[in-house]
Formats: structure tokens, C-alpha cells, sequence
């Protein structure tokens, strides 16, 4: 998993229709000590995450393991909210 | 498998319930030189390891064969704990 910033929300109107119902959100993957690193993603919503809140990605055929996801065209899901990171040797 | 140090722990209280009680670390994969490369993940702890430790872990929904139910949502486990590399 990693980690990330909920960015904003998608609105996507047209799209497959098993994406019916889900929340995308915008979320830019971050490192463990917060700067950000890579490109934005847009990701499936199963934990009422908010804008600004630090949230853990699932990617993959795995995201597709997350709440109501199993067969629908998914990559990335939010697993969780996060409280805290803890890196002792920084 | 992938070779990598622990460096860290992430705590989330809301998350998706098959994931209560799994340990989160934010893991650095490294060379066998010890050198990092690459960005930081995190991934599930299936064995039990603590900061500092080298590890071996697998990407993908492999991590989910850790645990009883193979339900849990992840995309990297720990599987191993290194104790030597030669």
C-alpha cells in the first residue's frame, strides 16, 4: 500500500456502469515523511475519507478486495484513514 | 520477493474491518548491500517484525495468504525476516 493525500473529488458522470455508486476521489501519493511523490491517482472511496485527510491506497487487482469492489474495473481503493506515521530513525 | 528495511509504523482507526488488529509498516526496499532503492510502501506484517529489521515482501494479493482468511484487502505483505544474505 501507500500512502496519500485526498486531493479533491471526481465527478464522472458518463462511465462503466459498475462504477455506479462508488465515490472517486483524487489522492496524491505521498512519502511516509509527507512530500509528495509521484503522480495524482484517482482512487475508489470505501472509507469516507475528506479532502486533506492522509489515506492508505490498495493498488492493483487488490484494490478490487476492498468493500463492494470485487468485480468491478478498479485499481486503486482507500483502505483506511490515517491517525499517525511513526519513523523512529528521522 | 523483495528485500527491505522497516522503518516505520502507520496507525489508522478507520479502515476496512479485515484489516483490525493487522500491523501496518512502512517499509524501504534495499539492495542486498543494504542500500535503499525506491520509494518507501506500506505493507501488512504476517510475522511479526519491529523497526530496524530487514524483511523479505510480497507485492501483491499474495500478502492476503498471511493471514486466516485470505479476505484481507492488501498489496504487500511481509513474509520473511532476513538474517542473512550471502
Amino acid at each position: 500500500m501507500i500512502l496519500a493525500k485526498v486531493a479533491g473529488t471526481v465527478v464522472a458522470t458518463r462511465k462503466d456502469e459498475r462504477l455506479e455508486g462508488f465515490k472517486l476521489l483524487l489522492v496524491q501519493p505521498v512519502e511516509p515523511g509527507g512530500s509528495s511523490a509521484g503522480n495524482p491517482l484517482v482512487a475508489v472511496d470505501t472509507v469516507d475519507a475528506g479532502v486533506g485527510e492522509l489515506v492508505l491506497i490498495v493498488s492493483g487487482s487488490s484494490a478490487r478486495m476492498c468493500d463492494g469492489c470485487n468485480d468491478r474495473p478498479v485499481d486503486a481503493a482507500i483502505l483506511g484513514i490515517v491517525d499517525s506515521v511513526d519513523l523512529p530513525s528521522d | 520477493m523483495r528485500l527491505a528495511r522497516v522503518v516505520g509504523t502507520v496507525v489508522s482507526t478507520i479502515k476496512d474491518p479485515r484489516l483490525h488488529s493487522v500491523p501496518l509498516l512502512v517499509v524501504q526496499p534495499i539492495s542486498p548491500e543494504r542500500i535503499p532503492v525506491g520509494d518507501p510502501l506500506v505493507a501488512v506484517d504476517g510475522i511479526g517484525v519491529g523497526v530496524g529489521e530487514v524483511v523479505f515482501f510480497v507485492r501483491g494479493k499474495e500478502g492476503a495468504l498471511l493471514f486466516d482468511s485470505q479476505d484481507v484487502p492488501t498489496d504487500a505483505g511481509i513474509v520473511g525476516k532476513v538474517d542473512n544474505v550471502y
